[in-house]
């Protein structure tokens, strides 16, 4: 049973091991993509992080733990960490202008033509994305650690 | 003002690379940070001093009457400036103290951020970010006195004095959400002003009670003394500035700040006078019986603070004068004399006095330091502690309230005091030479920097006592009393009564330094003795207490068993839910089955199977599947009614549910059935009446409407207000953007019980 388990843990499937290594970028592009397109269509930090950590822990099956560490080059709590200091730091700039603790800011301008919206709320919205991919890969690789 | 708070948290954050480039003099360039805030609150001084009030405020809550807004007068500009000067020599000093400590970027991290949460609560004019900064200065604390986090009894010592102070901190927070409530403001600058409707409330003896509690624990009254000499575990920097003019000082500082409108409060005054004065004779005392200097400075300062508890219960004039005096004096003294422990420590290489004498040949210069500061300690001329002192004991003369208590109290006090700053002054320095386990030498200048400098302001501020009379100390007496005065501190008052009982205490104390050598047993015995029944007893019975019933209550609620959890929260649920819904709401159903479209059925059906198959499979992964399926169906539900997020998030929480499942499930042996047949039924019928219940709540609350939905304000304001079209998003990010990062730090903790349950199990196998 448990050699059964190690099998499952680290697949020797040709077709997913090749599938994951072409998805990883695809899936964080796409997650990228609806990050940004979060406050006006379907998606922001949430979902994208959703998608983020699908993307990592789809490859984690196909190649194990000490791989996915490799490609990810940072420890899983430290992006869950940037996360919450994103989310922090998204509250100050508001104050700065005299507003309320945590009220929006907004930075817009044209590049090159097209419209170009920054603002306090995409920060957050980043601090999001790191937070939900850090608690997903720390729990999955803690998970998957723990059973090696 | 904002910024000068926040720069002590910015800089804190960048520490640890400055004390990496800058390796041996970054406490020399940190200390810059300090250095310009003092000179920063310096710039105010005209103004204060002519009695201005200055009020800066940003708006932070406004919706809760929070705001980060900053009041500066007498009284807290005397803080800032104690605690940014004060911090600058620490930073110093701590740099040279601590010179090669593997931790020492940890270190300026949080001795910054201390400083600054000191400097927020001191100047906050809101009482909620007063509040904040205040347990900022606890956590921060904690911290500091557990720096040595290896060493158990540092652990211990810092978990005691977190446990008392956020416990207070727990009772003042009741206390000032009262005071904000029945004086209709949160702002201080404003509550000063309310009048009589603080007093007179029938709530104003709890509120008091619960504000007492809050400030004695800070600052160590009697009877919660006993965390601060414990807090001598950290680092000597450490216990410098959180004794002189920090931490400790906080409780006083903010008695100090609310006394104009207490003050006339029968149970104020006496309350701070008689604990006040408890705690002055009962620190004086202990110092006397230590031998460890270290603890005998904390005992002193235990009787500082009770000196200063007193001062303001008193109240008069005379004692408002004294309180501000003293408070300076000690200060400065108090950080030199911790400054100079730290530097016999370091350099000897003990701390206890019956093992040190002799050294004044070795270190010269700290030598005369000690000296300077131990007289102003003791109260004598031509020091500043001997104007305080007078001045202390003209307060007591000018009280009607337990006038003879307090006075014998102050005497006796100031006669152990005095043998207290013999002991220090002459002891380690002079009389025969004594093996030390270091060969003793002069210390850096990083170290000797503060002892030297605030020495020597005790003995200008002596000599030219109107440098700190009409710099500051009037106005800071004007903030605290309810009416504005003039006064003039002065060496020489003439042959008069606070003269005599100053010779007395000199004479009495001269006596006990004599004493002291000979008998240590009998005043270690008895001190001993006494603990037995001290508070500090009664805290680990508690502690032991509160060990014992979470203890008890584990092992009778947690017993391990998932099925049993789930029971007992779902029946509490159905049980608590279902009877307010029966009796409030009654049972109605009002199904209309009319509407439903044709696919929706088949939705509802594709549900209902493959719970069923959930429930009755043999196979773990088809149970694990079929769950899966109900989740997407949802997901589908959700789209159908135009919820595409929702079905998005769905989907993708769904998918990662199934994969953790998985992983979960290969540790699991072979599946076979445990449940008897009892079990099965009882299980079933737990989740059937939980799935009633959820159904008939739902359908009461689409049939009821007791608020109007705020949907349409969402669906309105969203792109105007929020510049967003996805109204999720936009609810996430920014209308209840606190609620998300309240979130994403319960998804952090989450995170992280997970990793350290599983790390410290591993840990433990292997």
């Amino acid at each position: 049973m448990i050699e059964d388990n190690k099998k499952i843990m680290k697949t020797n499937t040709l077709i997913l091991h090749t599938a994951a290594l072409f998805l990883l970028p695809l899936q964080l592009i796409f997650s990228v993509f609806l990050l940004l397109r979060g406050h006006d269509e379907p998606g922001g930090g949430f979902i994208a992080g959703l998608v983020a950590s699908g993307a990592f822990v789809l490859y984690l099956f196909a190649h194990g733990v000490a791989s996915t560490r490799n490609i990810l080059r940072v420890e899983p709590h430290d992006l869950l960490a940037m996360g919450l200091l994103l989310g922090l730091a998204a509250m100050f700039p508001g104050l700065l202008y005299g507003e309320p603790f945590l009220t929006a800011q907004w930075w817009e301008f044209t590049l090159a033509g097209s419209e170009i919206k920054l603002s306090t709320v995409l920060i957050f919205d980043i601090g999001v994305y790191f937070a939900v991919l850090g608690t997903i890969l720390t729990i999955v690789m803690s998970l998957t650690e723990a059973e090696e | 003002m904002l910024y000068a708070v926040l720069s002590g948290f910015i800089l804190a954050m960048f520490a640890p690379w400055v004390q990496r480039l800058a390796g041996d003099r970054s406490g020399w360039i940190l200390s810059l940070l300090p250095l310009s805030l003092a000179v920063y609150f310096a710039s105010f001084l005209p103004e204060v001093s002519r009695g201005e009030v200055i009020i800066q405020q940003w708006i932070w809550l406004p919706g809760m009457d929070i705001n980060l807004s900053f009041l500066l007068d007498g009284l807290s500009l005397l803080f800032a400036l104690l605690i940014s000067f004060i911090g600058t020599f620490i930073i110093i000093y701590a740099g040279s103290y601590l010179k090669g400590h593997k931790d020492l970027g940890r270190f300026f991290v949080i001795m910054l951020s201390f400083m600054a949460s000191m400097l927020g609560l001191v100047l906050s004019d809101n009482l909620i970010s007063l509040f904040v900064f205040w347990e900022l200065t606890s956590i921060t604390s904690y911290m500091l006195i557990g720096f040595d986090h290896e060493d158990e009894s540092a652990r211990k010592s810092a978990l005691q004095g977190l446990f008392v102070t956020v416990g207070g901190g727990l009772a003042l927070m009741a206390g000032l959400i009262m005071l904000g409530t029945l004086g209709g403001s949160y702002q201080i600058s404003e509550l000063l002003n309310s009048g009589d409707a603080l007093l007179t409330s029938s709530l104003s003896v709890g509120m008091i009670v619960l504000i007492l509690i809050g400030c004695f624990t800070k600052s160590a009254q009697f009877p919660f003394h006993f965390w601060l000499p414990n807090a001598m575990a950290a680092p000597t920097p450490v216990s410098a500035y959180l004794h002189s003019a920090t931490m400790v000082k906080a409780g006083i500082y903010l008695l100090a700040r609310l006394n104009p409108a207490l003050a006339e409060h029968w149970l104020w005054s006496a309350s701070l006078s008689l604990f006040g004065a408890i705690t002055m004779f009962v620190g004086a005392y202990l110092a006397y019986s230590a031998t460890d200097v270290k603890k005998v400075l904390a005992y002193s300062t235990v009787m500082a603070l009770g000196t200063l508890t007193v001062l303001i219960g008193i109240g008069t004039q005379y004692a408002l004068i004294a309180f501000a005096s003293f408070l300076l004096a000690h200060s400065m003294y108090k950080a030199a004399l911790f400054m100079i422990a730290g530097v016999i420590d370091h350099e000897a290489g003990t701390k206890d006095l019956t093992r040190l004498g002799g050294l004044h040949k070795a270190m010269p210069v700290t030598a005369i330091a000690a000296l300077i500061a131990a007289l102003s300690l003791a109260g004598l001329p031509p020091l500043f502690g001997f104007i305080a002192k007078e001045a202390l004991f003209e307060a007591v003369l000018s009280t009607e309230l337990y006038s003879n208590l307090l006075l014998i109290l102050a005497l006796l006090s100031a006669m152990l005091v005095t043998a207290i700053a013999a002991v220090i002054a002459i002891k380690p320095f002079y009389g025969e030479l004594k093996t030390t386990p270091k060969a003793p030498h002069e210390g850096p200048l990083g170290m000797l920097a503060g002892p030297v400098v605030l020495a020597s302001l005790s003995l200008l501020f002596g000599l030219m006592p109107f440098l700190p009379d009409s710099g500051i100390l009037t106005a800071t007496v004007n903030s605290i009393s309810s009416e504005p005065f003039d006064f003039y501190l002065a060496l020489w008052h003439g042959f008069n009564l606070p003269l005599l009982l100053s010779v007395i205490s000199l004479l009495g104390g001269i006596a006990l330094y004599h004493f002291w050598s000979g008998n240590r047993q009998h005043i270690g015995t008895l001190t001993r003795q006494l603990s037995r029944f001290g508070p500090e007893a009664g805290y680990f019975k508690f502690m032991d207490g509160i060990v014992f019933s979470a203890d008890w209550q584990t092992r009778v609620l947690q017993n391990g068993k998932m099925g049993n959890y789930m029971i007992v929260m779902i029946m509490t649920t159905v049980i608590l839910v279902g009877y307010t819904l029966l009796s409030q709401y009654g049972f109605r159903l009002t199904l209309q089955a009319s509407d439903v479209a044709f696919y929706e059925w088949a939705i509802a059906l594709l549900m209902v199977v493959s719970v069923l198959y959930a429930i009755q499979t043999r196979s773990r992964l088809g149970a694990v599947a079929s769950m899966g399926v109900l989740g997407f169906t949802v997901a589908l539900i959700f789209i159908h009614f135009s919820a595409p997020d929702l079905g998005i998030t769905q989907v993708l929480v769904e998918t990662l549910t199934v994969i953790l499942l998985v992983l979960v499930l290969f540790k699991l042996p072979g599946f076979s059935r445990y449940s008897t047949r009892f079990e099965v039924i009882r299980d079933a019928s737990v989740a059937i009446s939980m799935g009633v219940l959820m159904t008939l709540l739902l359908l009461a609350a689409i049939d009821t409407q007791y608020f109007e939905t705020i949907s349409a304000f969402f669906l309105e304001a969203s792109y105007p207000e929020a510049k967003g079209r996805n109204i999720v998003n936009v609810i996430l990010v920014d209308f209840r953007a606190l609620d998300t990062l309240g979130e994403i730090f319960v998804l952090a903790i989450a995170a992280l019980g997970v990793y350290s349950m599983l790390k410290l199990r591993a840990e433990k196998n292997s």
